[in-house]
């Protein structure tokens, strides 16, 4: 990464005062309480991202955690790909002294702090970081006048922004417009107001701060299909839509509430219904119930949500109903850590519920995926007619990022139930084919209508009590996954094919695991990154990828437990008995730090024979990296 | 493959259901079992109802009464212990033209299932709910059941039932049902009159059933059983026909009439307790909402209205 303050950046350090500096990527941290609106300025930067040609931003957003009271947004914008939020902060901005006295250690030395001086006196002496001192409050009540008092200030500081980065003004505006128009006439003027004074706050007040975000030649997208901006709720809402799902129902918990909102909201406009029902039991029962009628239906919760819908996804597994359940994942166990990230729900999503339940799990890298993985999941549900898991987490539910619009007309699924005639060999439940349900409505020639059932039973339906029966049934749920694992494309494997060391992340830690490679490459280390997305079953001949690296760490937002290895680290060594897989794992409840996956992985290589091979230099740069 | 090459054809086109095609199963209850009669009943109802058999549902939880839908040769299925109300509020909100039919016992309904009752019933989802009392748990050997009266002696209370149990017509009424019906496993015709008319009432309809477990609770419900030397009380509905002894029938419009008539000491009335024709679905709700919702969107087909959607967001 390279900072507006880089000693290292050749073009800041010899540009004249007033003469923007070329960057690539710059995190800012903005603090403040949430009613000042600081989520809408990281809300504008992201849509500007999506609407500019040639500067791309990505960033990342870290939400408050009591309402009306503290809040703070990182947003990391740049050129180019932006995978993880950033580990410290280039500028702080700080509306309170509370702001400034609990962020001030995530701005890195040589960054700057941005401050309103109405609110807050930095401590004397401190020499590490480059001071701007700006009347935010005063500024806004000057610029907008009135009653609104000091709201406005968000916007106020947008501008202060889009002046020291060089923003295109014009869509800022747009957006601006977009976004408060059709409201009362004088919040558009207002915040016009606000934002013209932040940006035209004297110049020489900034110093010499002023940078431009470097051009990069990218190729515009073949496809030609504009960005869009969303966070992963609203991916997976979408992606399931795309993927023909017009049914749901679910029970608010954080944070994947927002997910049922919008489906709420949306199905309707589809011929849908989307159901609040009065617990998680009733949500995953109804859904399952949608599905029964020929609809591939979705449920979804967090933490103890998901804990209750067990028994009936069991059902779901043993009647063979092809279900969508979205597990947003937060820090637990029980109510936990409410906002915060982990990646702990892995052995419940695969091995939860009595007895063998082999069902779909697969988890997004990143919002975009949240999309795909979404659209994925419908066509393994109905393909398999199975249950499909799918593992997100507090970290994508919450962050916004670009990305570009996917190609609706040929990805959108028009969901027909089928009612046609059944034949009389019409079975639920073949042994030697993938169940394919006869939903209420359709004729059966034969005359005799199946049953669905929780219950041990045989081809026809019938219960069975057969021990039998029950050893061939309970193969041909486990055997259809293992078709579709045949199916399923190698994962994404980046970096060397071979080497020391393998780095291995499932879900959201994709981001930081990338940026971690890079430094490890970077440091000397022969390294590759292999990233799953589908988690059960496993794509098929990872062990020859295995094979072809010294050591295996696994970075997961889970606890090593007894044994030493975290979750998905466990399934691994289980799946392939290989003893050079380890782990890396935390539970903060904040998604990955770049450097503390590589950290991770230095420990690990320190603990081998390889200690020799790769140098005292290399390990320390690699430690400082 | 033609329907005429088959050995057993299911029912001539246009023929009407008959009991023939709608057995399935054997029943496996115990002989004597207050069930059978139920199914006995549900057969001449569907008969009677003569909906095309494809698109008739019964669904259950678990326990004994709750086998009921591999007895009956329709599109169903047996559930999960207490949730099978949920999960047939989503076959009758996904498939508005299915009938959808619950069956369960008190356990299934009252106990693990109860916050579930409470909830179908205030949001009158369309579908009619069989609940076979039998004032205990059969399935699993005699344990108190939320309908067992004080002092029964069960395998977990052998000393007699302690907790007040619950009064299924009042839990019923005041959860927002919209047809509310009481019947006796011994009285056939009254049964069959009750369950026929809780199926062609549009909303949440629940007829409660007192049906003994010969094997667990014998005699359960001789109070109201004449041939046992009980009294079988109909509750007479009034008939809007300005005779003096109208007055002082039963209106099935008045919901507290129907609380008075839930407050009366055992073995009580059976009838209709309450019905209202007044209150929306929710299938029709849901409906309303759509219809509105595409009104405002002008009908656009599913992609138009997706990429209208993701058009807002670049
Ligand atoms: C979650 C769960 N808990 C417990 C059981 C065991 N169980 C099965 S049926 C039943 C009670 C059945 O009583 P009732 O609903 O009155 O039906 P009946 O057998 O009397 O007809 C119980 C406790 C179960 N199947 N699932
Ligand atoms: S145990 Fe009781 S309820 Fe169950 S089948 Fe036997 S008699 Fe009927
Ligand atoms: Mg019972």
């Amino acid at each position: 990464m390279v900072s507006p303050n880089s000693p290292t950046n050749p073009e800041g350090a010899a540009s004249a005062p007033g003469t923007p500096r070329s960057i690539q990527d710059v995190v800012i941290r903005l603090a403040g309480n949430s009613q000042d609106g600081i989520q809408s300025i990281g809300g504008f930067l992201a849509r500007l991202a999506g609407r500019s040609d040639q500067d791309v931003m990505t960033y990342m957003t870290i939400p408050s955690t009591i309402s009306g009271g503290p809040s703070i947004f990182q947003v990391r914008m740049g050129t180019g790909d932006i995978l993880s939020a950033g580990d410290r902060a280039d500028m702080l901005v700080a509306f309170y002294q509370h702001s400034y006295e609990a962020h001030i250690g995530s701005l890195r030395p040589g960054g700057v702090l941005l401050y309103d001086s109405d609110h807050v006196t930095p401590a004397e002496g401190d020499n590490r970081f480059t001071y701007v001192a700006c009347p935010i409050t005063a500024g806004t009540v000057e610029a907008v006048g009135g009653t609104s008092k000091d709201k406005g200030k968000n916007i106020f500081v947008l501008g202060l922004i889009a002046r020291v980065f060089d923003l295109d003004v014009a869509k800022l505006a747009t957006l601006i417009k977009e976004r408060f128009g059709g409201k009362d006439e004088s919040i558009v003027r207002n915040s016009m107001l606000a934002f013209d004074a932040g940006y035209a706050w004297p110049q020489s007040n900034l110093r010499d701060l002023f940078y431009r975000f470097e051009a990069v030649d990218r190729a515009v997208s073949a496809s030609g299909r504009p960005q869009v901006t969303m966070d992963g709720n609203m991916a997976i809402a979408y992606g399931l839509i795309t993927g023909g799902v017009r049914h749901g129902a679910a029970y608010p918990i954080t944070p994947w509430t927002s997910v049922m909102e919008t489906l709420r909201v949306e199905l309707p406009k589809y011929g849908g219904i989307f159901v609040q029902c009065e617990d998680e039991i009733a949500s995953i029962s109804t859904a399952i119930g949608f599905s029964y009628t020929g609809q591939l239906a979705m449920t979804g919760s967090s933490g103890p949500g998901i804990s209750l819908k067990m028994e009936a996804l069991g059902w779901a597994t043993m009647a063979e109903m092809p279900l969508i359940v979205v597990n947003v994942q937060r820090g637990g166990p029980s109510t936990g850590l409410p906002t915060n990230v982990e990646q702990s729900d892995l052995m419940q999503a695969i091995y939860g519920s009595h007895g063998d339940t082999p069902r779909v799990v697969l988890a997004p890298k990143n919002v975009e995926d949240c999309f795909y993985i979404a659209l994925e999941a419908t066509r393994i549900a109905r393909a398999y007619s199975t249950p499909v898991l799918i593992l997100s987490d507090q970290g994508l539910s919450s962050r916004i990022e670009v990305f570009e619009e996917p190609d609706l007309a040929k990805l959108m699924v028009d969901p027909k139930p089928d009612r046609s005639e059944r034949g009389a060999d019409f079975k639920p439940y073949p042994l030697d084919r993938i169940t394919r349900h006869a939903p209420p409505g359709s004729k059966i020639l034969s005359g005799k209508y199946p049953t669905v059932s929780g219950l041990e039973h045989d081809e026809l339906g019938h219960p069975s009590g057969s021990p039998k029966v029950h050893q061939q049934m309970t193969i041909k749920r486990r055997e259809k996954l293992k078709q579709l694992a045949a199916t399923l494309p190698a994962p994404e494997l980046n970096g060397d094919s071979s080497g020391e060391v393998l780095l291995v992340t499932w879900g959201s830690s994709w981001g930081p695991g990338r940026e971690a490679l890079g430094r490890v490459r970077k440091a000397g280390v022969k390294a590759g990154h292999l990233h799953l997305r589908h988690i059960h079953p496993l794509p098929n001949d990872l062990e020859q990828v295995f094979a072809r690296y010294h050591k295996i760490v696994v970075a997961e937002l889970n606890d090593e437990g007894l044994y030493g290895y975290g979750q998905f680290a466990m399934m691994l060594r289980a799946r392939y008995a290989n003893p050079a897989i380890s782990s890396v794992c935390k539970t903060d409840g904040l998604t990955f730090k770049v450097s503390e996956i590589v950290a991770g992985i230095a420990k690990h290589i320190e603990s081998t024979e390889l200690d020799a091979t790769i140098g005292v230099m290399r390990k320390s740069a690699l430690a400082t990296s | 493959m033609s329907a005429t090459a088959l050995a057993t054809p299911p029912l001539a086109p246009g023929a009407p259901l008959s009991k023939k095609v709608l057995v399935a199963d054997h029943p496996t209850w115990c002989p004597g079992c207050g069930d059978f009669a139920v199914l006995a009943s549900f057969y001449r109802v569907l008969e009677k109802l003569n909906y095309p058999h494809e698109k008739i549902v019964t669904f259950a939880g678990i326990g004994c009464s709750s086998r009921f839908p591999y007895f009956v040769n329709t599109h169903g299925g047996h559930f999960i212990h207490g949730r099978a109300l949920p999960f047939a509020a989503g076959i009758s909100l996904g498939g508005d033209d299915l009938h959808v039919f619950v069956f369960g016992g008190d356990g299934d309904g009252f106990s693990i299932g109860g916050n579930h009752l409470v909830h179908t019933a205030r949001k009158n989802v369309n579908l009619t709910y069989v609940i076979m009392d039998n004032s205990v748990y059969g399935l699993t050997k005699k344990q108190t059941s939320p309908t067992s009266p004080i002092g029964f002696k069960s395998k977990t209370d052998p000393w007699g039932a302690m907790d007040q149990p619950i009064n299924p017509m009042r839990t019923l009424l005041n959860s927002g049902a919209t047809f509310v019906a009481r019947s006796h496993a011994t009285q056939v015709n009254h049964m069959t009159d009750m369950m026929l008319r809780a199926a062609k009432h549009p909303g949440f309809s629940v007829v409660e059933i007192l049906s003994e477990c010969v094997e667990f609770f014998e005699g359960a419900f001789d109070a109201a059983n004449p041939r046992k030397g009980g009294r079988w009380t109909l509750i007479e509905e009034k008939k809007n026909d300005g005779s003096p002894e109208d007055a002082n029938r039963h209106d099935v419009t008045d919901e507290v009439s129907a609380f008075k008539l839930a407050q009366q000491a055992w073995p009580g009335s059976f009838g209709v307790f309450y019905e209202n024709n007044v209150r929306q679905t929710k299938n029709a709700l849901e409906a309303g909402l759509i219809a509105k919702t595409r009104e405002r969107t002008k009908n656009a087909s599913d992609l138009a209205v997706l990429q209208a959607t993701f058009a807002k967001m670049r």
